[in-house]
Parts: C-alpha cells; structure tokens; sequence
C-alpha cells in the first residue's frame, strides 16, 4: 500500500508539472462548453432579410411589420427588381428575400389567395430551414387574424408541445454531448500517454523489473485522471447549471455514479490504447481519430443517429459515448431514474469489462 | 575458498516463433563478480538479460538467479536485483530527491531508510547543490551516475547493467567504471552488457554471443591468448567474422 501511494504522489508530480497537460486538462472543459453554449447555436436572431414588394399596398405593409418587429430577423433593405435578388444573395448581406407578387391586397380579397415568395440562401440548410419555418409561423398567425370571424367547418389544428426543452435551447442539447467528449478524452487520451510516456522513456522496464506489480502501476497510473474527470465532471455541472441555467431533473447522486461508471469506461479504454501504441504520438493519434470522431459523429450528439444510414446505426451501438448521452439526458432533461437507464447501464459496465479483460490479455501477451 | 554462483543458467532458450533468439547458453557467475556481457547488436544479449531479470518467459532450460526460480519466482528474483537499462530511465520532471524517494519506495524501503540513503547517495555523488532541481537539468553524465546509484539503492545482491555507458565522454565512462569496482568490491555481483571492447577488459569474465549463443567465455586476458590477439576488439572481430 505504502509503495501505491508513493506512486500516486508521482504521478500527481507528472501531472502539475506539466503546463501544458494541465491546460489541456482544465481550460478545455470551460472552452468548450463556453463555445457550445454561446456560439454555436440552433437558434436563428436577427437574420438580416430583403423585401421585394410588387403590391406596396396595405396588406403587404402590415406583413412586413410584423416581420420586422419580431425578434428573428431584420430587414436589412428594400430591392425593386427581380434581378437584385441574386445580386444581393452573392453580396452575402442577406439570408433570405421576401417577394410580394402584384396586387397582393386586391388578390387577397377577390381570389382568397395571394402568393408570397419565401427565398433563403441554402448554403447553410439548416438556417435556410428554421428561417422558411419562422416566417410561414408568422404569416400563419396573421391569417388567423384575418379569419378570426369566420368558422371553417372542419379544421385540424396542430397544436405542438416541445416538452423536456420547450425554448429548444441548443446549450441543453450541447451540456451532455461536451461533458461526454471532456470526459472520453481527458480519462482515455491522457491515460494512454501518460501510460506510453513511461515505455517510451524506458521507466516503464524498471518499473516492470522492480517488485511493484504490474496491475499496480497501471491502477496507479489510472487512478489521478479518476480524480481529475471527476473534478472536471464537477465543473462542467456546475457552469451549465449557473451560466446557461440549465435544470438538472434528475437525482445528482445518480449522475454522480453514471458519470464515474462512464469515465472508467474510458480510462479502461485509455488502457487498451496504450497496450497497442509505442509512443505518445501514437497513442495520441489514436485517441483523436479513434475516439473523438466517432464521439462527435456517431453518437447522437450532434447528428441524430435515427437518420443515419443502417450500417452507421448498428456501428454506433459499439460506441461508449452513445449510451452515456442517453443516460445523461434522461438524467438531466427528462428527470428520469435508474429504471429507465438500467439497460444502459449494464451495456457501460460490460463494455468496460471488455476492454479491461482484452487490455489485460494484451498486457500479458507482451510480457511473455 | 570457493564462491557461490549467484547465476546459473543451463541451456537457457528463448525462441519468438520460429526463430531462436537465444540458443541454449549456460554459465555461472559468481558472487561479487564483475561478468561482461558482451555480443554484436541482435546476437541475443538483451532477450538473454530479459530471462534473468524475470519480465521474459524463457522457452526451455533452467535459470537461477538469487537463489531463486527464473520459472517459478521471478518475484523474489525482482526484490534481489537491481536494473539499470541502456536509455536513460529516472523522471526528467522529478528532482533528484524524488526520484530516490520513489525508487526507493517502490523497493518497499521505509522512509528513515530512504532518507538516510538518499543523504549518503547525494553526498557521495557531490550532488547536495541541485539535490532539489529537476534531474531533466542535469548532464547526462550525472544522471548516468545517478541512476546507477539509485539501481544499488535496495542493496541488490546482483545488479544488472545494460550498455550502462551508451552515448557519454570517456571521463564519465572511467568514473563510471569506478563506482562498478565499488559496488563489486562491497559483495554486489555486477552483470554488465557492452559494446565497447575496452571496457570488456575491466571485466573479471567475459561472455561473447554471436547469433544466440555464447561462443567464448573467460577471462580476457585468457580470451586474447586463446585467439593469439592484442586486445578484446579482436577476439570479438574474429568471433563475430567467423
């Protein structure tokens, strides 16, 4: 035991003395979840947008009122010609263009149908998307108004609820998604160099040579980045919880107990890379490229896996990340407990023992 | 009086395969000896070494080291020996203090134990002035030394060296040297793996490897008239040539 903890104090030596690690290890969490939080958003405000109004008449000018006041977008100008549309789309100062046909009033009345022309620059899909779906909702609202004292005979009327998000900010769609990148790269990337730094500088032979035992050197080796992702685990919650005010519905005691079964997943997985890689370079590489990616694109966090193609579905079952993003959200957003989230549970806790059991086999192969 | 073997190998065999890395070598090395490990790179010095310091599995024959097992108790063979490999290996971003403090530890000394060896270690070595600074500082020469040092810590009964002198000025190799007649001197066997050929020279025996086995073994002054030479780089030139 006492050999154990002087071990431990070494690696902590390791740890605080390198800058840079240390940067890694807590700059990154507050970088990335300030970036997610506030910069990369889903929400579209004050979209600057052109009008192109044949009619120039009362209807039209109340339409375009109600546009402008609202709080998604802007109008940026007034065109006259058809042919400043593309001109002003290639300028880039506008997403979107709204065009009015001729006697939008008069057509209105007479025909009970006027056309508007909704045009969006579909470089960027998806804000071209929620901006069409701004506007309609908009313009839906306004018809309502006009029709308020005639009854339809038969109407369907949609009424949508978004529940668990209902302001759908993206930063709660974000807080899970980061917190499962932070935790995957701070417990498997610095476990695997850190473990690689040791066989590359050759301490890792006299430490194989001495009477400590292997398994004790690699718990040993292990055991900080637990408490440093816990830490890290720790800061994450918090700032989502007092910076982006978002609700953590669920028992804490919980997410505590997901959280560490989730980090020790990945440092068993730190592990294993550090079994296969020679050097930290290696180690690294394969870190980034075999962990990262997938835990950005195959786990649901940013791309929903439900529209993937068949194949990339079943491979992202075999991804760690993405049964720790269902129990952080059940957790966080629905509120949910460990009856909805055994399932997700028990396939961690195997995964983890795979990898320990195949890092093991690995770790003895090597020593014969 | 005669002296105890500390190491006896027999037909010690490790293959990889189908290729034989180390084919059937025996010899003994007694206490207190100073035995030169010497071969080209590849002829099997380092795979040889691995068995008898316990990380590596020989495939057949019979090994002891210590008293103790190569098969059996490779365990209680690690407590009795120290190591010392050819890169450099203490902790660049530890002091001098702490990396005594934890090699010493992990050898299960107890703390008066190492506080008392590491005063003596760092007296002894002239090091009181940076005793508290990185040892990623310090000259090569003096890690060397150092980390020589620090392998003896435990009181091994054998210490093993593999191409202690690697890459560092002949001043340093000559008080290098120095501190191994010491440590013989005291009662430690020193197994030390070379390729330079003057150095072989300082050896009490000398075993030659080409392609995985021994193929001379004696003291180097018997070795040179046996081949009718000078000095040890032609025995070796004349084994290696064939």
């Amino acid at each position: 035991m006492k050999r154990f903890i002087g071990f431990i104090k070494k690696e902590f030596y390791h740890i605080f003395r390198d800058r840079r690690s240390l940067f890694i290890l807590f700059g990154m969490p507050i970088a990335q979840i300030m970036l997610f939080g506030f910069a990369i958003t889903n929400e579209i405000n004050n979209v600057d947008i052109a009008v192109l109004d044949h009619s120039k008449d009362a209807t039209t000018k109340e339409i375009i009122n109600k546009i402008s006041v609202s709080k998604y977008f802007s109008i940026n100008q007034f065109i006259d010609r058809e042919s400043d549309i593309e001109t002003i789309f290639k300028k880039g100062k506008v997403k979107a263009v709204l065009n009015f046909e001729t006697g939008f009033s008069k057509k209105l009345i007479t025909n009970h149908k006027a056309t508007i022309q909704i045009i969006t620059d579909a470089t960027d899909p998806n804000t071209a998307n929620t901006i069409s779906n701004y506007v309609n909702a908009i313009l839906q609202k306004y018809q309502k108004g006009l029709n308020e004292d005639i009854t339809i005979a038969y109407q369907i009327v949609p009424q949508t609820r978004m529940v668990y998000n209902p302001e759908l900010k993206s930063v709660y769609m974000f807080v899970p998604g980061v917190m499962t990148i932070i935790l995957m790269l701070v417990s498997a990337m610095m476990t695997s160099i850190s473990i690689t730094r040791e066989k590359e500088l050759g301490t890792m032979e006299i430490l194989l040579v001495s009477p400590i035992k292997p398994i004790q050197v690699i718990v040993g080796k292990v055991f900080p980045y637990i408490f440093l992702s816990i830490i890290n685990a720790i800061v994450i919650v918090v700032l989502s919880i007092f910076i982006f005010k978002m609700p953590v519905q669920g028992s804490l005691f919980l997410l505590a107990f997901e959280s560490v079964l989730f980090i020790i997943t990945a440092l068993a997985l730190g592990i294993l890379i550090s079994t296969i890689s020679a050097t930290q370079q290696t180690a690294m590489m394969i870190s980034l490229m075999g962990l990262m990616l997938p835990v950005i694109l195959l786990s649901g966090f940013i791309f929903p896996i439900s529209s993937m193609p068949l194949p990339l579905q079943v491979i992202s079952n075999i991804i760690p990340a993405k049964w720790f993003i269902i129990i952080i959200k059940g957790i966080m957003l629905k509120g949910v407990g460990v009856q909805y989230l055994w399932k997700e549970t028990l396939i961690l806790v195997g995964m983890t023992i795979f990898f320990i059991g195949l890092s093991v086999k690995k770790y003895k192969i090597r020593l014969e | 009086m005669k002296k105890e073997n500390v190491i006896e190998a027999q037909n010690l065999t490790k293959m990889f395969g189908d290729f034989t890395a180390v084919n059937a070598i025996s010899f003994e090395v007694k206490k207190g000896e100073i035995f030169g490990f010497l071969g080209a790179n590849g002829a099997g010095k380092t795979t040889a070494m691995k068995m008898l310091i316990g990380i590596s599995k020989p495939t057949s024959g019979k090994a002891n080291v210590a008293g103790f097992d190569v098969f059996t108790n490779a365990e209680d063979i690690k407590k009795n020996i120290g190591y010392m490999s050819q890169k450099f290996a203490l902790y660049d971003d530890l002091t001098v203090k702490e990396n005594i403090t934890f090699f010493g530890g992990i050898y299960g000394l107890s703390r008066k134990q190492i506080k008392e060896k590491s005063n003596n270690l760092i007296e002894a070595l002239g090091l009181e002035e940076v005793a508290n600074k990185l040892v990623g500082a310090l000259p090569l020469g003096w890690k060397q030394k150092l980390s020589f040092s620090v392998a003896l810590l435990h009181d091994p009964k054998i210490v093993f060296l593999d191409e202690p002198t690697g890459g560092v000025d002949s001043i340093t190799r000559r008080q290098f040297w120095e501190m191994i007649y010491k440590a013989a001197n005291q009662g430690t066997t020193v197994f030390v793996t070379t390729h330079y050929m003057d150095e072989a020279e300082y050896c009490d025996r000398v075993s030659i490897m080409v392609n995985g086995k021994i193929e001379a073994l004696d003291t180097p002054k018997k070795l040179k008239q046996q081949f009718k030479v000078a000095n040890m780089n032609d025995v070796f030139l004349k084994l290696a040539r064939g």
